[in-house]
């Protein structure tokens, strides 16, 4: 991916550096545990070490009684304060979630009992000897065991493990598979993932009783959003709520939604009128924040002989967790719109089943459900191409939705924009060098080396979720303020949006200033997660400056005597259209805006809002190839060579999209190598620190090749589609399918991720035996 | 529990700190809280991440795993001590150019430990920079962008 600008006049697609960067680099970035206020209280929380009890007594007169606490609540204090999730079906399952049990508990890590205290270290300590009495209860962790006849309850007044189930259907899928001479299946699971942000979550509320108002910092990835959902549990009035998400040392998905310590620490305040905070340590964080994926799947592909795919079914069955968060039930959802990936199929049928299990709750991961997606589709393209004796490329090629197809509609019902598959899978293999790397891997499989080549192609779809706002307001001398409810957490949006913002109003970069993560100062936002900034972020943005430069131009038509439809744009103001000498600058449009000097009939003022919505998902779209090798005598893998193709529509700061698609990867590998969250059989985490979750090290990355093609969005002012999930997305499929490859010549035909050197090794070990 | 404060006296970017600390207090706690020296993070509970690494006597260390008590006597230098006013220290502008940090969370810890390579090992290959990493966990960036940092500044510091 070049990071050379390509149009040198514009600032969109210039690999600015980033503005946010030096306060990041001097120690003086602001999280949420740097807020300073003086009289803070601290809280610490008392969890379950049980993954299903109920709760026959808890003792907290002691810690009630040590120095520095200021008092002590369980769940009889927080009554029916609880966190809701929104309805998907009719009849869906919901189970309680108290901010504070309720004589019962579903998951290690739910919270029994809160200490607030002077200090964080003394209501640690307290928390430590609450004495709480158990009545153990069965306990269910795999989903698909959930929905088997007689399981145990992971709530036992649900009276069934069962939340919701969706349907679609298109075509005629039975016809489809009656007629298909070949049927591919495959069962196939995604680990369970941790978000694993570096910054845990915290939170921090200052309660003002004098005028009813509640401010909260928050590490939050929506603080709009984080705003209704704390109205709507604590019973305050949203306007009452001031929301800031400060910087945010990450969040991948998992704090887009409102967690029980926010609405605890938030009526902790309030009841006590001393601001308050929690923060939680790294393995609170293991335990109760949202965790990804943990999805089966059972698919089966109709082929014809010759290699066309006829027909798609698929169940998934999601593993919930044991409560519901306001995003929980999401992710699973995605297969509804995504199962048949880059593929003219026609006839689908999916299922979605969720269970609950006495794990902690997933919910969106980055991707969020599209991984699960395209690796389904995109294993069972290898799969299918296997059993048919068919090449990989070709069973791909043979199936793609074609570029003048577009716009299309699926299988699945959902009308993709644009896209050129074909384009992207041969660029991966001109880049990787594709033919020699079946030589190579052909030469080593004859020495009797585990070598194995991979490919994915998958789309990405980024948008979704509701409407994104933007604004642009130019003050009287002229200086542009960008407001954006897509709140950045690392993704660069104040230096980005200063591009945007810039190239549109032509002034200098420098002039602009943008602000975002606040909900007084921002009109409203929806926020930054599924890869929705650029598209939704900077389509509000887009239109917003549209309709600015539009008012100025009429503005600036009134200061210059000339018609509007004759004013241009140049750099720094306006002019008459072959007039260069006529002009006016920003300064003095905005002078005369805010001093009547506007045309008759028009608003004083240069401030336009745009709420934007285009009502349809943008769908990026790429290729990647993997080499691996498996060291036979101890399993170890090794990715040899990486090649990542990305078509987003325009790039609007390549060195930022190629980040985004490095930590992407990243994680998109650790999913495929080395991360899984544990629970042994007795609903224990095995991996609830860092010691055992395996989070990729610098060490891990293999070299990598990073390619893109472009094809525009129709659908977005800007062009632009979705980055931010494409690693999370294509490289795993990829290294899945090269493992295969690469354990193909031992009759081996799937083993689900992570590929870590034990699960080779046994597998490899197995099949030898056979 | 709560024992009697010991005093310390801890040099802290060249500025002479004196303080009645608990024993247990940890080095990155007196940083942060006693000293308001925010920019030194905590990612973990178990010395894994490296977000709290600072230099003790010129050698990079995880804050975390430091008890304050230990520190006395000694020099520490964090993060916001780094640079020379408003001069970056070529890591931290090497970062910055680079575009070695995104949320920004880990990046005190990985300029830390950067630069501390730095003064050891003026030339290290990727491999001696991804090594001299293992203590140090990003998840936003996929480290390439750190390592290329690295690997700039090692080349502005020769």
């Amino acid at each position: 991916m070049s990071t050379e600008q390509n149009n040198p006049d514009s600032l969109i697609g210039a690999s600015i550096r980033r503005v946010e960067d030096p306060p990041l680099l001097t120690g003086q970035g602001c999280y949420v545990d740097d807020v300073k206020l003086p009289g803070i209280l601290h809280v610490a929380i008392h969890r379950s070490t049980h993954p299903h009890a109920r709760i026959v007594s808890i003792d907290t007169a002691e810690a009630a009684a040590m120095p520095g606490v200021v008092c002590v609540l369980t769940g009889d204090d927080t009554g029916d304060l609880a966190l809701r999730a929104p309805m998907l079906t009719p009849d869906m399952n919901m189970p309680e979630h108290p901010v504070l049990a309720r004589g019962s508990v579903h998951a290690v890590g739910a919270p029994i009992a809160a200490v607030v205290a002077e200090s964080r270290a003394l209501a640690e300590d307290a928390a430590a000897v609450i004495g709480v009495e158990y009545d153990p209860l069965p306990v269910v962790t795999d989903a698909e065991a959930a929905l088997e006849d007689g399981s145990p309850l992971a709530h036992e007044e649900l009276g069934t493990n069962h939340c919701y189930t969706m349907k679609k259907e298109n075509g005629d899928v039975d016809k489809a598979f009656a007629e298909a001479d070949h049927i591919c299946r495959l069962h196939m699971k995604s680990p369970r993932l941790v978000a694993m942000s570096m910054e845990a979550r915290g939170v921090l509320a200052y309660p003002d009783p004098i005028r009813n108002e509640l401010t909260v910092w928050m590490s939050t990835q929506g603080p709009h959003r984080s705003r209704a959902d704390l109205a709507n549990s604590l019973g305050f009035p949203e306007n009452r709520i001031h929301v800031i998400a400060p910087n945010v040392g990450g969040g991948f998905g998992s704090k887009g939604c409102v967690y029980r310590e926010d609405v605890l620490v938030c009526h902790v305040a309030q009841k006590l009128n001393r601001p308050v905070k929690w923060m939680a340590t790294r393995s609170e964080d293991f335990l109760t924040t949202c965790q990804g994926r943990d999805q089966a799947m059972t698919s089966e592909l109709a082929l014809s002989k010759d290699g066309r795919m006829l027909g798609l079914k698929v169940r998934v069955v999601a593993n919930l967790g044991a409560y519901l968060h306001s995003a929980t039930a999401g992710p699973p959802q995605r297969m509804l719109v995504m199962a048949p990936g880059c593929y003219q199929i026609q006839d689908v049928r999916v299922e979605i089943v969720s269970a609950f299990t006495n794990t902690v709750p997933t919910g969106p991961y980055r991707g969020a459900g599209r991984p699960e997606s395209v690796l389904n589709i995109e294993r069972l393209a290898d799969k299918a191409a296997r059993d048919l004796g068919m090449d990989t490329l070709e069973i791909r090629r043979k199936n793609y939705i074609q570029p003048d197809q577009f716009p299309y509609r699926t299988g699945v019902n959902v009308v993709y924009d644009s896209g050129d598959y074909e384009k992207s899978l041969d660029e991966a293999l001109r880049l990787s060098d594709y033919d020699r790397l079946i030589r190579m891997r052909d030469e080593a499989r004859e020495r009797g080396e585990l070598v194995g080549v991979g490919v994915s192609t998958f789309v990405e779809p980024s948008g979704g979720a509701g409407f994104e706002s933007g604004a642009v307001r130019v003050d009287r001398t002229g200086a542009v303020t960008v407001l954006t409810g897509s709140s950045s957490h690392g993704q660069g949006h104040e230096t980005v949006w200063a591009q945007v913002a810039a190239d549109l109003l032509k002034v200098p970069m420098e002039s602009v200033v943008v602000r975002h993560g606040d909900t007084i100062a921002i009109q409203q936002g929806t926020g930054t997660f599924g890869s929705r900034s650029a598209v939704m972020g900077g389509g509000a943005l887009a239109t917003a400056a549209e309709r600015l430069v539009a008012k100025a131009k009429a503005i600036a038509g009134n200061l210059m005597e000339a018609s509007p439809d004759d004013v241009v744009q140049v750099e720094g103001g306006f002019a008459v259209a072959g007039v260069p000498e006529r002009n006016v600058t920003w300064r003095q449009v905005a002078g005369a805006a805010h001093a009547k000097g506007t045309p008759a009939g028009m608003d004083p003022g240069l401030h336009e809002i745009a709420f934007f919505d285009p009502n349809r998902e943008a769908w990026g779209f790429g290729a990647h190839v993997a080499l691996v090798r498996i060291d036979a005598d101890t399993g170890e893998l090794t990715i040899e060579k990486l090649v990542l193709v990305d078509d987003i529509g325009v790039v609007l700061n390549p060195m930022i999209v190629e980040a985004q698609v490095h930590g992407g990867l990243a994680q998109g590998l650790g999913e495929a190598l080395c991360e899984q969250m544990v629970f042994d059989e007795e609903g224990q985490p095995r991996t609830g620190t860092l010691m055992d979750y395996a989070v990729p090290r610098a060490s891990t990355m293999p070299p990598l090749i990073l390619g893109e093609t472009e094809t525009l969005n129709p659908f977005n002012p800007l062009g632009v589609k979705g980055v931010g999930e494409a690693g999370t997305n294509g490289a795993p499929p990829a290294v899945a399918n090269a493992v295969m490859d690469a354990l193909s010549p031992l009759g081996i035909d799937h083993i689900d991720m992570p590929y870590t050197a034990p699960k080779l090794w046994r597998a490899i070990k197995e099949a030898r035996k056979g | 529990m709560k024992h009697a404060a010991l005093p310390i006296n801890v040099a802290v970017n060249g500025k002479a700190r004196a303080a009645e600390v608990e024993p247990r207090l940890l080095l990155v706690h007196f940083l942060r809280e006693n000293l308001g020296l925010t920019g030194t993070h905590v990612g973990c509970d178990t010395s894994q991440c490296g977000a709290c690494t600072v230099h003790l006597n010129g050698a990079a260390v995880k804050s975390c795993t430091v008890l304050a008590v230990q520190a006395d006597g000694a020099e520490v230098t964090t993060i916001e001590g780094l640079a020379d006013g408003a001069d970056l220290h070529p890591v931290q502008a090497a970062f910055q150019q680079e575009h070695g940090l995104q949320c920004g969370y880990c990046t005190p810890g990985m300029v830390m430990t950067a630069a501390h390579l730095l003064e050891t090992q003026p030339d290290p290959d990727d491999d001696a920079i991804k090594h001299a990493l293992e203590g140090n966990l990003c998840r936003c960036t996929g480290y390439v962008n750190i390592v290329k940092a690295i690997r700039a500044a090692a080349e502005q510091m020769r």
